[in-house]
């Protein structure tokens, strides 16, 4: 116990040697979440604040492309760049000078209002308020609004304009219909008989076990989400500081003496542990204290905290295991520096840092249940999110305990085979 | 103390053997200097012995034990001095030897008094509380000694304790090893100082790719080389002059 205790003395002396190395691992985490969490709660804001301009060619100069251009500029998302010629238009949005181009038809006006005349007299006429027309009726060629992407330009946000262009179209389209139907039946337009505002709205309900109200924030999202990536990246300090040792010759002298690898590898997971705990409070203090007077979200811990402590505990548990056995394997700080940077990237990808699992391929939502982060992010999840209680989270914590259990055997293993006499 | 039994040891991938069939008894008491060229397996010899690297063929018995059934009790027996200063840089002179002598199970107001008499004999107690990577290379060599016998060692291991030192440090150094000797403690070294092993050894051996080539006191092995009146002659006889660079 006595050379445990002084191991782990020796690694909290080579830490608080090393400022420049504290102050990454304790500030970089808290740079990281406040990045992240600003860029992700104020997009919308910034969005409205910093309208993207785009270009609009009005082939159509109608009813139909004005009520587009007038509900594009209300949306207050775009800045509405009037453009003649859709062939510039493409060459600018190509360039990448613009995001997106919309091109609307010619006679789009005339030959939407020529359908719905067609559609609604149709109907009419079977229902007997008019007489049904003789022949087949004018064939109208589809109208088609064409999209110019920037090719540089993100797949979520094409979807996003996609499919608000086509509500409003859909929109427009509804009450052209009402109007013809309107007109048909020979009423006042300007008294309007139809209601035709959307009569089936949304309520947003998050169901919750302990019946407490609110709606998750940013913050609660992403706090778990990002402390957990910057408590596995404790790997990288934790593997370099054994890489030293075997460079410096010091594991070489501790070869020679009586202490068993397990003592060695329990001061540094003792003292790292306590680091990642460190990190851990600060994340809270953080998102309670600080994203308040930044205009974020507050992060909501009351009564949570015991539970959050337990699930850092674990997560840091487990990412002590790994970086012990990085710095077990790994010969060289070219290799451990490296490697662990993208394998806890890719843990995080795969652990659903970055992408939901749900949103994830089927083979990779599979993978993802190997994440040792996936199971630490669900059991921050279940407690931010979900208001659980211990027995909840004892799956997900037991597995990460388990983890850092077979890799700091993985590495004893290691060591002892290596190293066998 | 040490016995040495058809000792040899071919690392992967390497031609040649870099110690072959070493047969070898070392008295307790003894400062037994084990000299050669670049690459003529003293280090290896070294390393073997104090359990860092196994031998490919043959045995040995320090104290009677063996590592595969006595590891533990074997290295609380023997302390090393190894080439590299193995020390950490960034902690003062005093914590490396509070860490490195609590690895040994010392402990207690007496462990550090120790610490404190070791760093005043070896002429280091004002510096007990400075950082490692201030130090000289020769304060260094002299706390990577203390590192290594602490614990009060049988047996000593110096894998060349006195390289890029200056000759008041190795003095000190010297001088102190031969105050260990005195107190019952065998000392294993190699060395390149071929002066230095005739003054300080008991015996010396003269290793050359993996083979003992000679083995006696300094005083035999000069008598016994015609003409020789320093070690050095004895050993660029036996050895030949040509240059042992290997990579």
């Amino acid at each position: 116990m006595h050379k445990l205790w002084v191991s782990a003395k020796k690694e909290f002396w080579l830490l608080s040697r090393d400022l420049g190395g504290l102050a990454v691992l304790f500030l970089m985490p808290l740079l990281l979440v406040i990045t992240i969490t600003l860029i992700q709660d104020n997009t919308f804001k910034t969005i409205q604040e910093n309208k993207i301009p785009i270009l609009l060619v009005d082939l159509d100069k109608g009813a139909v492309s004005d009520q587009v251009g007038n509900n594009l500029r209300e949306s207050s998302l775009f800045e509405i760049i009037s453009e003649e010629n859709e062939e510039r238009a493409q060459d600018l949005v190509q360039k990448g000078e613009y995001q997106l181009a919309i091109i609307l038809p010619n006679n789009l006006t005339r030959d939407l209002h020529l359908k719905i005349d067609q559609n609604v007299s149709g109907i009419l006429a079977k229902f007997g308020v008019e007489p049904e027309q003789e022949g087949e009726p004018v064939a109208i060629e589809k109208k088609e609004i064409r999209l110019y992407f920037d090719p540089a330009t993100q797949q979520s946000f094409k979807s996003s304009v996609r499919n608000n262009i086509d509500k409003m179209i859909s929109q427009i389209e509804s009450k052209s219909i009402y109007s013809a139907f309107q007109e048909e039946l020979g009423e006042d337009g300007n008294r309007p008989i139809f209601d035709t505002e959307s009569f089936i709205s949304f309520t947003e309900i998050v169901p919750n076990a302990n019946k407490r109200a609110g709606i998750p924030n940013s913050t609660q999202h992403n706090i778990p989400a990002w402390t957990l990536f910057a408590i596995f990246f404790i790997i990288l300090p934790l593997s370099i500081n054994m890489v030293h040792e075997k460079n410096q010759g010091t594991f070489i002298r501790l070869r020679t003496q009586p202490i068993p690898y397990a003592t060695v590898l329990g001061g540094k997971a003792f003292v790292f542990l306590v680091v990642s705990l460190i990190q851990f409070i600060l994340m809270l203090l953080l998102g309670v204290y600080l994203f308040p007077l930044m205009g974020l979200p507050k992060l909501e811990v009351a009564g949570r905290i015991p539970l959050l402590m337990v699930v850092a505990f674990f997560a840091g548990l487990a990412a002590i295991g790994l970086g012990l056995l990085l710095g077990t394997i790994a010969k060289s700080q070219e290799q451990s520096a490296p490697f662990g940077a993208t394998f806890v990237v890719i843990l995080a990808a795969i652990g659903g840092v970055w992408v939901p699992v749900f949103a994830m391929p089927h083979f990779m939502q599979v993978l993802s249940k190997l994440s040792p982060m996936n199971w630490g992010l669900n059991a921050f999840y279940d407690v931010f999110l979900r208001n659980v209680g211990m027995g909840e989270i004892l799956p997900e914590i037991s597995a990460l305990f388990l983890f850092f259990i077979a890799t700091t055997a993985l590495a004893i293993l290691y060591n002892k085979r290596k190293n066998a006499l | 103390m040490i016995q040495i039994d058809q000792l040899s040891k071919k690392y992967k991938d390497a031609d040649q053997y870099s110690l072959s069939g070493l047969e070898l008894n070392i008295d307790q008491g003894e400062i037994f200097g084990l000299l050669g060229p670049n690459g003529a397996g003293k280090t290896t010899l070294i390393s073997i012995l104090s359990g860092l690297i196994k031998p490919t063929t043959g045995s040995f018995k320090i104290d009677g034990l063996d590592y595969a059934s006595h590891s533990k009790e074997l290295k609380q027996l023997i302390g090393i001095v190894p080439q590299e200063y193995a020390l950490y840089p960034s902690l003062t002179a005093f914590e490396n030897l509070y860490y490195f002598g609590s690895m040994f199970g010392l402990q207690g107001p007496s462990f550090k008094t120790s610490i404190k008499e070791h760093l005043r004999i070896l002429g280091l107690e004002k510096f007990a509380h400075k950082k490692i990577k201030a130090f000289s290379g020769g304060m260094k060599r002299r706390v990577n000694l203390i590192a290594s016998i602490l614990h009060q060692p049988k047996v000593l291991f110096l894998d060349e304790p006195t390289v890029g030192v200056d000759v008041q440090s190795k003095k000190v150094i010297i001088d102190y090893l031969k105050e260990l000797n005195a107190h019952g403690t065998t000392i294993v070294y190699t060395s390149h100082h071929l002066n230095e092993a005739e003054t300080l050894c008991t015996r010396v051996g003269i290793i050359d790719h993996g083979r003992l080539i000679c083995l006696g006191t300094p005083k035999e092995l000069i008598q016994n080389e015609q003409g020789a009146e320093h070690l050095e002659e004895v050993f660029l006889a036996q050895t030949g002059k040509a240059l042992r660079d290997y990579a």
